[in-house]
């Protein structure tokens, strides 16, 4: 087949995706799909043809796989590195085969190794015309992208809960990313990035002195994912709260990177050794919101992750000793989403009565 | 000086190890007993509800320790090199205790070749905490190296004798030791296999130089040093067993991803998959293999016709 007639796909995690696009595109020769936008078909889907007690990252990508194979991708993309993660690909290659599709699969684990030369002559294999410096500079723009992405979305995270009129926060983004998508150089990035920092910053926001502060913290992708953990900082926002997290992709690919060990150290109090994925930093950075008197602190996991349960009984003392109320969530295919809602509303709730009695 | 052994985890896997070590250093060994109710109970009580079983039981034998020894011994294990590692348990382990048991003593060390904290560094190290000197920890360290490989080559010479001259109907059952070998969670299903006329095969006393190298065969990106070591024994005794037998803790994470591809790759074989939680009933997981069983007895006449 031609290789400007393959499509190429990749799993979903928030906005990303225009991201992962423009790269994939820039590199590979190829027509780019974005996996139709996750619904409760592409997690059904996903669910079911995984094995039960894998996590629920698992799951989703699973899914987006199958949504994008039905429409015709022939190319797909995986990432991995710790933990789980890592070892995703094989078994969902392996479950996608088995259900008779036809692709080629390419998994790229950070921690087995897969350094930035192995992914570049991996790509060179797909589009022999690459050459290194268009690969790298094809690179630095992708980090650059999701540098601007990550902190244009920060700010709408802290203050989309006071905006003014309902809504205006949304529409701006998604022209905002419309137009990330396009561009072509680093210039063009900071152009964009100016303009919607004003333009974010111009929208009318209603912000109480000392709004009630909470931390998100926990595991990367129910983070990142809104769909999985059924839009939690909206409904956050929604009660007027502002909310602070620190796991961005572009985080994760600069500053954490290999510093699990100097994250133990800031934390050592509660811990003495890395304790697995994005667990070490889980314990770090809720000591550090403590510290900072945040109101509360949320922590998202998928079910079972194993990295986060660790975190667990360090988080239950980081509360007690702060006097810092913690809620903790478990995320699975099948969570219930009034339940959610209930217990987000008593969490609100108590922060308030808590600032109220602190008067 | 007392030092405390939760019968649990990586015990099964380190026993004559570690006994060897602190008996050359003249330590006294006090081992937490059998798992029963009241340790399970224990750890159910003290562990986060989303842990694997086999967390919560070592929970229970670690507050059986608290009080009945000076230190409590604590491996830490992150990774033997760089595409062997361990599930993320084993490296909170000891950060989990700490913070659950306030003030309790470990006698903890660290595996985590990758960033050089190899195993001999290791027991240098806790010689020195425990105030011994560099030779005889040295010393004791090897003779602890020898013994283990002995007993352990020897488990694996007799069980290979035990494959070739029974004829009774085998079964490989591939479960981490800690799981299998446990009184409460693991045992009962062996004791039953066994009373079903079944000879056990266990994939954890496999020589793991042979393991080691065969797991590839079944997957590739595999980086769980201990489930290569299980997958492994499956390549090696495929042909040799009637049917191979999964017994896993829930939740586990590397085994619910390994057991998947292990039972959509491996074909010809009947396979059994069973999931241990602490809510498990007897009878119905006794059906379950009974009619296993019976499958495999059935497949057995068939194919002799
Ligand atoms: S960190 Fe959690 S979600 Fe990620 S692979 Fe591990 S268990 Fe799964
Ligand atoms: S491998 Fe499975 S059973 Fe063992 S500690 Fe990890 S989660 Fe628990």
């Amino acid at each position: 087949m031609e290789q400007s007639e393959r499509i190429a796909s990749f799993p979903h995690m928030g906005n990303y995706h225009v991201v992962v696009k423009a790269l994939i595109k820039r590199i590979l020769n190829m027509k780019v799909m974005t996996p139709p936008p996750i619904t409760k078909r592409t997690i059904e889907l996903g669910a079911k043809h995984s094995p039960e007690a894998v996590c629920v990252p698992f799951k989703y990508n699973l899914g987006n796989y199958i949504e994008s194979l039905e429409k015709g991708a022939d190319i797909l993309f995986q990432a991995g590195g710790g933990c789980r993660f890592g070892y995703y690909g094989e078994v969902q290659e392996q479950i996608l085969r088995d259900l008779g599709y036809e692709f080629e699969f390419l998994s790229f684990d950070a921690s087995a190794g897969s350094s930035i030369i192995q992914i570049y002559k991996a790509f060179k294999n797909l589009n022999p015309e690459i050459t290194i410096s268009k690969f790298m500079q094809s690179f630095l723009l992708t980090m650059k992208m999701l540098k601007c992405m990550d902190e244009v979305e920060e700010y709408i995270r802290k203050n989309i809960g006071f905006e003014a009129q309902k809504g205006s926060f949304e529409k701006m983004q998604k022209s905002f990313l419309n137009e990330l998508e396009k561009v072509k150089s680093l210039r063009e990035i900071k152009e964009i990035h100016r303009k919607y920092k004003e333009k974010f910053e111009k929208i009318e926001i209603v912000k109480p002195d000392k709004p009630i502060r909470v931390g998100i913290v926990g595991e990367l992708y129910v983070l990142m994912e809104p769909f999985s953990n059924y839009f939690i900082e909206k409904e956050l926002a929604a009660y007027g709260m502002e909310v602070h997290r620190f796991i961005t992709a572009s985080h994760l690919l600069t500053k954490r990177k290999k510093h699990n060990e100097r994250l133990a150290k800031e934390a050592s109090k509660y811990i003495k050794y890395h304790i697995g994925a994005d667990g070490t930093e889980t314990v770090e950075k809720s000591k550090m919101l403590a510290e900072e008197k945040f109101d509360g602190l949320i922590h998202v996991k998928p079910f079972g992750c194993m990295p986060e349960v660790n975190a667990m009984p360090m988080l239950q003392r980081i509360s007690s000793d702060y006097k810092i109320p913690v809620l903790y969530f478990s995320f699975d295919s099948q969570t219930s989403e009034t339940g959610i809602k209930t217990r987000l509303e008593a969490f609100h709730d108590m922060l308030t009565m808590k600032r109220g009695e602190k008067k | 000086m007392k030092i405390g052994i939760p019968r649990g985890f990586l015990y099964f896997k380190y026993k004559y190890f570690w006994e060897t070590f602190l008996k050359e250093l003249d330590c006294e060994i006090v081992l937490s007993p059998m798992t029963n109710k009241a340790i399970l109970k224990e750890g159910i009580d003290n562990s986060i509800d989303e842990s694997c079983l086999s967390a919560k039981v070592y929970m229970g034998h670690v507050k059986w320790l608290v009080g009945k020894c000076d230190y409590i011994l604590m491996p830490r294990i992150d990774s033997f090199g760089k595409c062997d590692k361990v599930c993320t348990k084993f490296n909170a382990m000891y950060d989990i205790v700490r913070n659950t048991y306030e003030g309790v003593e470990l006698l903890d060390y660290n595996i985590d070749c990758v960033k050089g904290c190899t195993e001999f560094k290791a027991f240098m190290r806790m010689g020195k905490l425990l105030k011994k000197s560099k030779m005889q920890t040295y010393r004791a360290y090897k003779r602890a190296k020898e013994v283990n490989k002995e007993k352990k080559t020897k488990i694996a010479e007799e069980q290979e004798k035990l494959v070739q001259e029974s004829d009774s109907l085998k079964i490989l059952i591939v479960a981490h030791p800690y799981n299998i070998y446990d009184k409460l969670i693991g045992e009962p299903i062996v004791k039953y296999v066994e009373k079903l006329d079944v000879l056990p095969i266990y994939a954890d006393v496999t020589s793991t130089k042979k393991t080691r190298i065969k797991y590839k065969e079944l997957s590739s990106s595999l980086y769980w040093t201990y489930n290569k070591e299980l997958i492994g024994a499956i390549e090696h005794y495929k042909n040799k067993v009637d049917g191979i037998m999964f017994v896993t803790a829930f939740p586990c994470g590397p085994d619910s991803m390994v057991n998947e591809i292990c039972l959509r790759r491996i074909k010809n074989i009947p396979m059994i998959n069973i999931v241990l939680d602490e809510l498990q009933g007897e009878a119905g997981l006794h059906t379950r293999i009974e009619s296993f069983i019976d499958i495999i007895r059935e497949k057995k006449k068939v194919v002799k016709k």
